[in-house]
């Protein structure tokens, strides 16, 4: 059995360290894990994406529309983008953030107010996270991340790992104790 | 002991297990973290290059020599190597010389997606083909093995999908290999005429050998399984089939892929009944089988076009289209790529839009987006360097057909050491009526902030030599009251230096210096960042005209993102009504 899971977000937001430390963990969970992050131009602001796929045997690392058994949106807008890649009954975790795209800034394009409406109605499996925001309260919005990767462990079921230990591998000393609250904010989600 | 690795990491600790003493590579997207990985063991010079030409010059000198080296470099980074390539396919090695070219199916970061394949039986060289982490590791021992073995440089041909994938790698041992005896040998090494005819015997001679290997080689494995389909694959599209079909058929899977197993082929084929042949972008084996004589289904159903994936196979060979999928009605703004808040190169670009009747020859690097709306002041941008010299044929195109016109070639500081100082020095000789615009920002910044030859650090982290814009813009010929050095944050400095490139009847540069406001540095030494006062803000939104994404209109107010807010102060130099101030300076 293989799982397929989608990371995207807006280039800055952390998907590619989030993905690391999940990675690592189903490493040490003795997993065959692959990964694929595509970046490039997508770096200066633009919409990213990585996969994840885990299990016995894994061949491709590749994920197709309607393959994803879980997505993680880290903005709203790139749920809604990126929500034909989710399987029919997959979970969805979307962050409760905007962040204005170009177009929108230069009003050529609206950002929609509907959107965590819509995806709720549409998909049966939906957690909205208020990650930033915890993050902010915890002392820094950039933790956002980990409340995420927390949130994800939690979904998949798999919190049966020092996760607080992979944190604290993946980061330097000084934000240990924020991103350690953060994993901890997100797992009791 | 096992480690998750990308493929370009995996490449860069095959290497190095390998005994690579000497590695070259100019940045490109997906071959960048080769070299920036190589250069973490120590053992191993590694260098930025100018070029793609001087990184595969200086990777053949070292083999040359005796050393077992490596030249790494993206898709269209051969193209610019090739001419050391073909001919280091006649001279052979000594010590064993690997090129590793990135190729990009999908332009996820590129201007073509050209199969770089095509350039093994071009050049008459060997070809290995990894198809995960593990392989990129392995394989990439076994090249430098073949290279020496068969006298060759040997292609390691990898895709965006295998560099930027991570898989689990066993990793090895560093054997080291030593530096071989080099002993002159004008008639391998000298390739006048009389010596390059002989050479080219050689080569053919070679080929042959390589085939017979081919046919041996463990890299080229039958998969026997159900034999109703029989598929043949190579790299990643090896993975993606098996994840199609997985038992249900039988694989050769070919990471020996020049010269073709022309044997091995023939019996898989007629131990089948029905045989694919699944490749990204062109029919390379497909091409190969149907010259035997075989039979098979490739190009007819899989694209040429883009990347493959499990999903696309499946629909092309299975006509199995994915269920239902979700969506919803909201319309979804487009994110695309942007410059950054606090970017150098907007004040500039933003200069330019003044200007109505000017044509812009672009480059490669962030400075692409130049091209991008609000400021969309890029005509063309065709590849490394392309933009001094396009800009020349262009103002002469334009000379003739009595256009009113101001040709600007843009390029970037790392962009300008790759290719554009011949541009430049073809500018003055042939008296090309344009403007060139050096954005030097300091670094090479699309692919994630390396060293070059401007920035006065090595790949290794030795200080060195900072190599001297100007003094080259000035010895190539431009004459000293043509030359203006700005500081792009300087709107008013900005738009007077583009006023006289504009007005020049001569060759005019014009270098726009300051440091990307990515740069650790520059956010470490970060001060400030503006605001808007609301009561003072007429919302006539010029401050918005440069496209700066730190600045939005939201419920009818212009907010400026303090936190994205690099401080540039373009947007301020733009308000008419002082309402906008920089703070916690």
């Amino acid at each position: 059995m293989v799982k397929s899971i989608l990371l995207v977000g807006v280039g800055g937001q952390g998907t590619i360290l989030t993905s690391k430390i999940l990675s690592a963990g189903l490493v040490e969970l003795g997993f065959d894990v692959k990964m694929s992050e595509i970046h490039g131009m997508s770096q200066r602001g633009g919409s990213v994406s990585t996969q994840i796929r885990y299990g016995d045997k894994v061949y491709s690392p590749s994920i197709g529309a309607g393959e994803a058994d879980a997505v993680v949106a880290f903005e709203k807008v790139e749920a809604a983008r990126w929500l034909p890649y989710l399987k029919r009954g997959g979970t969805l975790i979307v962050n409760d953030q905007e962040v204005y795209p170009l177009p929108v800034l230069i009003e050529k394009e609206k950002y929609p107010s509907d959107v965590l409406e819509a995806l709720k109605s549409t998909v049966e499996n939906v957690k909205v996270v208020a990650a930033s925001s915890i993050a902010s309260a915890l002392g820094n919005a950039r933790a956002q991340n980990i409340v995420l990767l927390g949130a994800l462990v939690n979904a998949l079921g798999l919190k049966d790992l020092d996760w607080e230990r992979l944190v604290r591998e993946h980061l330097p000393p000084r934000l240990h104790d924020l991103n350690v609250k953060a994993l901890q904010a997100g797992l009791s989600l | 002991m096992k480690s998750l690795m990308t493929g370009n990491e995996a490449l860069a600790r095959g290497a190095w297990e390998a005994g690579c003493l000497v590695a070259a590579a100019y940045p490109g997207t997906p071959s960048t973290e080769i070299l920036e990985n190589l250069a973490t063991y120590p053992e191993v010079y590694s260098e930025w290059s100018t070029n793609e030409k001087v990184a595969l010059e200086v990777a053949a000198g070292a083999a040359i020599m005796g050393a077992r080296s490596l030249a790494a470099m993206k898709h269209v980074g051969l193209n610019v190597a090739a001419d050391p390539f073909f001919t280091m396919a006649y001279t052979g090695v000594n010590g064993g010389l690997v090129v590793i070219s990135a190729d990009d199916p999908g332009c996820h970061s590129s201007q073509n997606e050209q199969d770089n394949r095509n350039y093994a039986p071009f050049a008459k060289v060997a070809m290995v083909e990894p198809s995960d982490s593990q392989e990129c590791k392995d394989f990439v021992i076994e090249a430098f093995e073949l290279s020496e073995r068969f006298d060759t440089p040997v292609l390691v041909r990898v895709t965006t999908r295998i560099c930027h994938s991570k898989g689990i790698v066993e990793l090895g041992e560093r054997r080291e290999a030593g530096v071989r005896e080099y002993k002159k040998d004008v008639k391998k090494y000298v390739v006048v005429p009389a010596h390059a005819r002989e050479r080219h015997v050689v080569v053919e001679e070679r080929l042959r050998s390589l085939r017979e290997y081919s046919n041996a080689s463990p890299l080229n494995r039958i998969e026997w399984a159900d034999r109703g389909t029989g598929i043949i694959a190579s790299g990643i599209t090896y993975q993606h089939a098996r994840e199609v079909f997985g038992d249900g058929a039988s694989y050769l899977k070919l990471g020996f892929t020049h010269p073709l197993p022309d044997q091995t082929i023939e019996r898989f084929a007629a131990g089948v009944d029905r045989l694919y042949v699944i490749e990204e972008n062109d029919p390379y084996m497909e091409t190969f089988v149907k010259s035997l004589g075989i039979d098979c289904i490739g190009k007819e159903s899989i694209p040429a076009c883009n990347e493959l994936s499990p999903q696309i196979i499946r629909k092309s060979l299975l006509s199995d289209e994915p269920g239902p999928l979700y969506s919803v009605d909201t319309a979804v703004p487009a994110r695309p790529p942007v410059l950054c808040a606090g970017c150098p190169h907007r004040g500039f670009f933003y200069a330019l839009t003044k200007y109505k009747d000017v044509v812009a020859a672009g480059d490669i690097g962030c400075y692409t987006l130049g091209m991008a709306p609000p400021i969309g002041v890029t005509d063309s941008v065709i590849c490394m360097g392309a933009s001094i010299s396009g800009a020349i044929g262009m103002a002469k195109a334009a000379e003739r057909a009595g256009r009113k016109i101001k040709v600007f070639g843009l390029i970037g500081d790392s962009t300008f050491f790759h290719s554009g100082i011949t541009g430049l020095i073809d500018a003055v000789y042939n008296r090309g009526n344009i403007a060139v615009a050096i954005l030097d920002n300091r670094v090479t910044a699309m692919t994630g902030h390396q060293e070059n030859p401007g920035t006065g650090v090595t790949l290794m982290g030795e200080v060195t030599t900072q190599v001297d814009i100007e003094g080259i813009v000035e010895a190539a010929g431009i004459k000293a009251g043509n030359i203006r050095i700005i500081d792009p944050y300087n709107l008013a400095e900005t738009e007077k230096a583009v006023k006289e490139a504009y007005n020049s009847t001569e060759p005019f540069a014009i270098i726009s210096r300051r440091e990307c406001a990515l740069l650790k540095d520059v956010q470490r030494r970060k001060r400030g960042y503006c605001l808007v006062v609301s009561d003072k803000c007429k919302k006539c939104k010029a401050c918005m005209r440069p496209g700066c994404p730190a600045i939005a209109f939201k419920d009818g107010e212009v907010v400026i993102d303090a936190s994205s807010c690099n401080g540039c102060t373009l947007c301020l130099q733009l308000c008419k009504f002082n309402a906008i101030v920089k703070v916690g300076e």
